[in-house]
């Protein structure tokens, strides 16, 4: 009882913060929760890229802090209140084990605002963002399956989650067209960031015949394990994920898929201090510059690139939908008629995607 | 010159004093290692240890000791009796996991029946027992096949935490939850939520590790049991001619470390994490080890032990949001502390010398 009545008198201090945040007396505070690293080189590392674009825009306007490596569970909900308690006007949390902390949280500060990738759940105060990952999955498969010389791609895959499952069968889909000979080796690696295990699952993939290695994790392992492969006398191709992980290009990185947050960031809290902030729910793509496709490097053949350059802009334009029928799922049934382009919500929509599409060997871990 | 030399007893002063020395050089070093972040130190310390206690929002903070501590403290005591006795179980880890998941089955098998008399006492017996039949394996091969319990303790939490993972991903996972991994939330239901009152930070496993703590300690000071256990550890010889069975000492200490480890992970699964998930165990059953040792092995200690390392954690997470100090500086903090202890423990089994005439 009495924390509840002291939260409630705290939010009203945080609301009158937010009152005079939006006369322009005070900084407005944004708050970021990051499950890895800031230096992970991957997901959190471009979480952290928004928040520095933020203070970028907004400069002594706004004021930011984070907190890194928060564990999902009871913990991440301590950080959030901490933030709520001292001041932050917007939170932004970024994992999606973040979710019901996130609504907890809000919960008993109505007037703080919160964001939370990847989830499904909303609530007055809470948004939910993520991105159209699997887009930029799309064109992978498409370089991969027409610069593989052994029809053997690795993937090192996270948790056998909807976005995961996403890529996976977006990646292999467009792999296929190209080439009806590959074949896809999944390795679950039941993490988003842990450089040995991530190095480790990269080596057995390329010692089990793979020469394009395509992860979901978020270290820069793989393409470390890659790059030694080829001093070797190897020819492994990697793709840059969640950042572009320039360093290791021209090979084994040919590629990436970039997560740009800056914008989304920097218009979420320009809402806040406008006071025109509502709760959304957000699923941006290439188009709208929230999935970003690293510059393709000239290790891959000229005509490869180009014809994946098209894809992207198509897929930027929504001319064409990573999804577009005729797709079966694995066990044979219709997915997608001739022509249909895949749901987002609902039965057989993407955002709760649990199956693979035909074609694909693999099991998905239960 | 100075030398070391082996003291004839344990210095009982050095006993006590090895863990405050070893806070007060650990608050010296972590300092100067915030000074060179760029940090003012003063404040950096005062944000870990002040602010959650005596800052404006200790309302919000005190109450999260309790959380952060109880399965510190419950695990770290289990593990002091085999420690005690020279019984080394590396593998609470797994046993807390495992203990959450037999517990948080009970519990789900359950929904959504109402009846909390009912459900929430057998989710308690279901999660000791998991942690329990957990210690078990290791303990089994020990007395079995004289196998070394501190690498199948150890390696056992890397299966639990597959168990886990296929858990929250499959049978366990909330029918409702539109195909994302994690299970139902315990904490929501009345009948299996391990929350006495939230507002407080109290739930069922802060009481429980209160009961150990006075259980340990009656067990050590009063109990033949706890001189057996602790003559095993200095004496085994020893310990072998006056009567104590090891293979019954060896299943004690790790069937209750582990039965321990298993109520903490129930509680925790039921209450402040409230959901079984894939990254459910965020290393209790490791830290707990430090604690265990932080404690000198002794019940109070460790209550005091499980406390300190419970605010660490929270005051680095206040330093992180207010301070921008890294993450990772925080975790170095927290190890400089074991690492102090241990080298401050030298005192208490040596005495340093000065030696003349070593000189020529």
């Amino acid at each position: 009882m009495l924390r509840r009545t002291l939260l409630a008198s705290a939010a009203a201090t945080a609301m009158l913060g937010g009152i005079a945040a939006a006369d322009g007396h005070e900084p407005v505070k944004v708050g970021f929760v990051y499950v890895g690293p800031v230096g992970d080189g991957g997901w959190t590392y471009e979480h952290n890229q928004g928040r520095l674009a933020v203070e970028e825009a907004f400069g002594d306007a706004v004021e930011t802090v984070f907190v890194e490596n928060v564990p999902e569970g009871p913990d991440a909900e301590r950080v959030m209140t901490q933030m709520a308690l001292e001041g932050a006007d917007l939170i932004f949390t970024t994992s999606f084990g973040y979710m019901d902390p996130t609504i907890n949280v809000a919960a008993q500060f109505p007037d703080v605002m919160f964001e939370h990738a990847t989830g499904y759940k909303q609530a007055d105060n809470v948004s939910v963002y993520s991105a159209r990952f699997y887009e930029g999955r799309a064109v992978q498969g498409h370089i991969a399956g027409q610069i593989t010389e052994s029809n053997v791609i690795g993937y090192i895959a996270s948790f056998p989650i909807p976005e995961v499952i996403r890529g996976i069968n977006s990646a292999y889909l467009h792999a296929l067209e190209v080439n009806p000979d590959v074949e896809f080796k999944i390795i679950w690696a039941y993490t988003w960031f842990d450089p040995a295990k991530e190095a480790e699952a990269a080596s057995v993939l390329i010692e089990q015949g793979a020469d394009v290695i395509l992860q979901h994790t978020d270290s820069t392992a793989p393409q470390a394990a890659a790059q030694a492969a080829n001093e070797a006398g190897a020819t492994v191709y990697t793709f840059g994920q969640a950042s572009d992980m320039a360093e290791f290009g021209p090979m084994p990185r040919v590629s990436s898929i970039i997560d740009d947050w800056g914008p989304y960031y920097v218009a979420r809290t320009q809402a806040v201090m406008d006071g025109t902030w509502e709760s959304v729910s957000t699923w941006d793509g290439i188009g709208a510059g929230m999935v970003g496709i690293g510059e393709i490097s000239d290790a891959i053949p000229a005509e490869v690139k180009a014809s994946a350059e098209a894809m992207v802009a198509e897929l930027a334009s929504g001319e064409y939908h990573a999804f577009t029928g005729p797709i079966n799922k694995q066990d044979g049934t219709p997915w997608l008629a001739e022509g249909e382009t895949a749901a987002d919500f609902g039965d057989d929509g993407l955002a709760g995607m649990a199956f693979y599409v035909e074609g694909l060997t693999a099991e998905i871990p239960q | 010159m100075l030398t070391l030399e082996k003291r004839p007893q344990p210095s009982q002063f050095w006993s006590y004093a090895a863990p405050l020395v070893a806070v007060v050089l650990t608050m010296i070093a972590g300092a100067a290692l915030f000074a060179s972040l760029g940090t003012p130190p003063i404040e950096a310390l005062s944000k870990i240890f002040w602010e959650p206690l005596f800052g404006e929002f200790n309302f919000f903070y005190l109450p999260q000791l309790l959380v952060k501590g109880a399965p510190l403290v419950a695990i770290a005591l289990g593990l002091s009796l085999g420690f005690k006795a020279g019984i080394w179980n590396i593998g609470a880890e797994g046993q807390y996991i495992i203990g959450a998941l037999c517990g948080a089955a009970v519990g789900l098998a359950f929904y959504p029946m109402e009846s909390r008399w009912l459900i929430f006492p057998l989710m308690l017996i279901a999660g000791a027992l998991g942690g329990f039949a957990w210690a078990m394996i290791p303990g089994i091969l020990r007395v079995k096949f004289n196998t070394n319990e501190i690498l199948v303790s150890l390696m056992l939490v890397y299966v639990a935490e597959q168990l886990l993972a296929s858990m929250a991903l499959g049978l366990m996972k909330n029918p409702e939850g539109m195909g994302f991994p994690g299970s139902r939330n315990l904490s929501q239901y009345a009948s299996s939520s391990s929350w006495i009152d939230q507002g407080y930070g109290m739930h069922w496993g802060v009481v429980i590790a209160l009961i150990a703590v006075i259980f340990a300690y009656i067990l050590f000071s009063k109990h033949i049991l706890g001189f057996q256990i602790k003559l095993a550890g200095q004496a085994p010889r020893a310990a072998a001619f006056s009567g104590v069975n090891p293979a019954r000492l060896v299943l004690f200490c790790l069937g209750t470390s582990g039965a321990l480890a298993g109520l903490a992970g129930l509680t925790e699964v039921s209450g402040p994490a409230g959901l079984v998930s894939i990254d459910f165990n965020v290393g209790y059953g490791f830290t707990a080890i430090i604690v265990a040792f932080l404690g000198r092995l002794n019940p109070i200690g460790i209550l005091f032990a499980g406390a300190l390392m419970a605010l660490t954690y929270i005051g680095g997470d206040v330093a992180q949001s207010s301070l921008g100090l890294p993450g990772a500086a925080i975790q170095v903090f927290q190890g400089m502390l074991l690492f102090f202890l241990l080298a401050v423990d030298v005192l208490t089994n040596y005495r340093v010398r000065i030696k003349q005439g070593a000189v020529a």
